[in-house]
């Protein structure tokens, strides 16, 4: 249980960072909360030559908030984003989604960035990053993007981040006031992966929605958006709302494996009752 | 391979020394710094028992690289009691409480209801058995832990 030898360096900013990983590319490896980065050196799953801790980088961490939503630094820990009043306001999801990662003991540690950077398909941060539509920035000495989250996680734990690229911030969307959000996790402990993860936000305007963001985690390989059931609810009175065809169609963009903790039966059926009773919730068939 | 030379403070004292940069801060707190009160259990984050504070938050020490620790103060369970008569008192009410068993996962959870015992405002109960999912204990052993946690959500209120 202990680590191969690598080289460490120290990142004292965004632009060190940037430099630093463009020097080492595939060989280095960003060091951020270490939460899972560490664990799997520690059982050399990974052995990278070089570490580029970005811990000491002051400007990759910081919660700003803007006009059109809330920018979070790279580097920002998830206890500061759960108990942050700017993200509680501008992005309420997030808050909801955080309080189900790790522990307490972990979160004084773990990133956003490193989360969502990483793409476990059955942790909440990538998924309500797919939910809510959010942006990811990159940097390279090559220049800098912004790709959505939704085009972001490309396979198994692959994602559209180049070696030589830092993820230095995620740009969550504000959604309107009155944003209806719908989190549902059926995980073996508190702390553990999902089983079955389900983030949802309903923007109801004049009783139908307006909008839908869905976000699957613990479903497929990768966080998956539910983008043929947003389509089938946007514009759809919410008396109008057939939870069982709706289901349906949402059923038909995951595809859960089975594994040692659950099969992929297990999962769907699971997945088919959470989305259905979310959907009579909705629609007031149900109290929530 | 770097080696990094380090410097923090451990429970008030300076420590330093060097650290190959793969070398954690559980294995330079216990072998390096000779405090063995911090325990290893599970090495890759899942057991809590290494759980130490790192300028007052709660981590797992085995999450963490010995040189990350540089300039950071730390505090293990060997910092709690004031004396070898006087328990901390979240120490103490283990002892009333008969809330070990084997003892090994013990230190983790100290550490972490110290750090929670310190905060404004006060953790709640729930907040306080929420927070020990991080903790496992095979002894099961759980239930004198949760007697702690109901006297220390009753001071707090």
């Amino acid at each position: 249980m202990k680590a191969a030898p690598f080289d460490y360096v120290e990142a004292g900013s965004a632009d060190e960072a940037v430099h630093l990983l463009g020097e080492t590319g595939a060989e280095g490896a960003i060091l951020a909360g270490g939460q899972t980065l560490m664990p799997l050196l520690a059982l050399r799953m990974a052995t990278p030559a070089v570490i580029v801790d970005i811990n000491p980088a002051a400007d990759l961490a910081g919660i700003t908030s803007g006009e059109k939503g809330v920018r979070i630094g790279a580097a920002t820990r998830q206890a500061a984003a759960l108990t942050s009043p700017i993200v509680a306001s501008h992005a309420p999801a997030l808050t909801r989604a955080i309080a189900h990662v790790g522990h307490y003991q972990t979160r004084s540690r773990g990133t956003v960035g490193g989360s969502i950077a990483l793409g476990e398909p059955a942790a909440e941060q990538p998924a309500t990053a797919v939910a809510m539509g959010a942006m990811i920035e990159l940097r390279s000495t090559r220049g800098a993007r912004l790709v959505p989250a939704r085009d972001f996680y490309l396979g198994s734990y692959l994602t559209a981040r180049a070696d030589d690229e830092v993820l230095v911030a995620v740009h969550f969307p504000q959604w309107p006031a009155g944003t209806q959000i719908v989190f549902h996790e059926v995980a073996r402990r508190a702390g553990d992966f999902a089983l079955v993860g389900l983030i949802m936000l309903f923007d109801v305007c004049d009783q139908k929605i307006a909008r839908a963001g869905i976000g699957w985690f613990g479903m497929g390989p990768t966080p998956i958006a539910g983008l043929a059931a947003e389509r089938a609810l946007t514009g759809v009175a919410l008396s109008d709302l057939d939870p069982r065809e709706l289901a349906r169609i949402a059923l038909a963009e995951v595809e859960p494996a089975d594994d040692l903790h659950a099969s992929a039966h297990y999962r769907k059926t699971v997945a088919t009752r959470l989305f259905e009773r979310s959907i009579q919730t909705l629609g007031g068939r149900v109290a929530a | 391979m770097s080696v990094h030379f380090i410097e923090f403070e451990l429970n008030g004292w300076t420590v330093e020394g060097t650290a190959e940069a793969r070398r954690t801060l559980l294995d330079f707190i216990r072998v390096d710094a000779g405090c063995t009160g911090t325990h290893a259990g599970c090495e890759h984050g899942v057991c809590g028992a290494c759980t130490v504070l790192v300028d007052g938050h709660p981590v797992r020490a085995c999450l963490m690289l010995a040189v990350q620790a540089n300039g950071k103060s730390v505090e293990t369970v060997e910092g709690l009691a004031r004396s070898s008569e006087e328990l901390h008192p979240v120490q103490q009410l283990f002892r009333e409480e008969f809330a070990l068993q084997c003892g090994f996962c013990t230190p983790g959870f100290l550490m972490t209801l110290v750090a929670m015992d310190r905060l404004e405002p006060r953790p709640t109960g729930e907040e306080m058995r929420a927070a020990l999912s991080g903790h496992l204990c095979r002894c099961t052993g759980y239930q004198g832990v949760l007697r702690v946690v109901e006297r220390l959500a009753e001071q707090g209120k």
